[in-house]
């Protein structure tokens, strides 16, 4: 599944589409602790946390995750989506809580 | 050895010295630093786990200099057998290294906490994915973090 399909799929709304839209989604991750989401997001993961400023862009880079998936309607703050933009990546965010999120999109790429 | 490490032994003869100025409490740059390190080792051709391994122990140890001192000098050499971070800050010092190696334990506030920091997880995986590390540190002076990645 590439991040197109995702956005492709509607599940989620797309608050930044980044420049890279062929890139694979591994798998879905949920963490909000940086310093375990920094040792232990797989590559390619679209990262499912209720972090949303500018050190989630950060450790998304560090660690090439795919994308950023704002769950329970978390706040993405300005200088955020300004670096998402600038560095773009994509970022989506939903009002369904953590796990929902991934399952949604663990079903979505198991379909 | 691997053998797609071989490569990059013919392509870095030199060392590289690189040296970043951490700001205090500015988070719209953590991890600046660690991402353009990130990116050169990338470049070399230095394997995707070690580039890993230095990817986090780096930025554990810039965020450490945001968050617990007051910014300092991150001094970074590759040479062909290892990556060398120095990370030296004027900070308050640690005062009980043994304490703040130990999983969990933080002294990070609540407004720190609320960015998704204070997992007290930064020193411990310094240890855990560097293969040497050294802390000097003397209260009220600052804290000096010096590790090393093997590119072997
Ligand atoms: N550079 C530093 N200067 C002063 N104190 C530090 C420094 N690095 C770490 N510490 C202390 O060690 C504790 C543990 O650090 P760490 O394992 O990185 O966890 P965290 O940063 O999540 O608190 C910190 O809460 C802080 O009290
Ligand atoms: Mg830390």
């Amino acid at each position: 599944m590439k991040i197109k399909d995702l956005i492709d799929a509607n599940l989620f709304t797309v608050l930044n589409q980044g420049k890279d839209v062929e890139q694979e989604i591994t798998k879905p991750f949920c963490c909000d602790l940086l310093s375990i989401c920094m040792s232990k997001t797989p590559k390619g993961a679209a990262w499912v946390t209720v972090m949303g400023n500018i050190n989630t862009l950060a450790v998304l880079s560090l660690t090439d995750a795919s994308c950023i998936i704002l769950a329970e309607n978390a706040v993405f703050d300005e200088p955020a989506l300004e670096k998402a933009k600038s560095e773009g990546i994509t970022v989506f965010r939903t009002e369904l809580p953590v796990f929902e999120s991934a399952l949604a999109v663990y079903n979505l790429r198991n379909d | 050895m691997k053998m797609d490490f071989m490569g990059v032994h013919h392509i870095m003869t030199d060392r590289i010295t690189l040296n970043y100025e951490v700001s205090a409490e500015d988070f719209t740059r953590a991890g600046e630093a660690s991402s353009d390190v990130k990116k050169k080792l990338k470049q070399m051709g230095v394997e995707p786990s070690t580039i890993t391994k230095v990817a986090i122990a780096m930025y554990e140890g810039e965020i450490n200099m945001v968050i617990h001192a007051q910014g300092g000098q991150i001094n970074v050499v590759i040479s062909p057998d290892e990556v060398l971070m120095k990370l030296a800050d004027r900070g308050p010092g640690i005062n009980d290294i043994e304490k703040a190696m130990e999983a969990g334990f933080s002294t990070a506030p609540d407004n720190i906490r609320a960015l998704g920091f204070g997992a007290g997880m930064g020193l411990p995986n310094m240890k855990k994915y560097s293969d040497e590390m050294q802390i000097e540190t003397e209260i009220g002076k600052g804290t000096t973090v010096t590790m090393k990645v093997f590119l072997s």
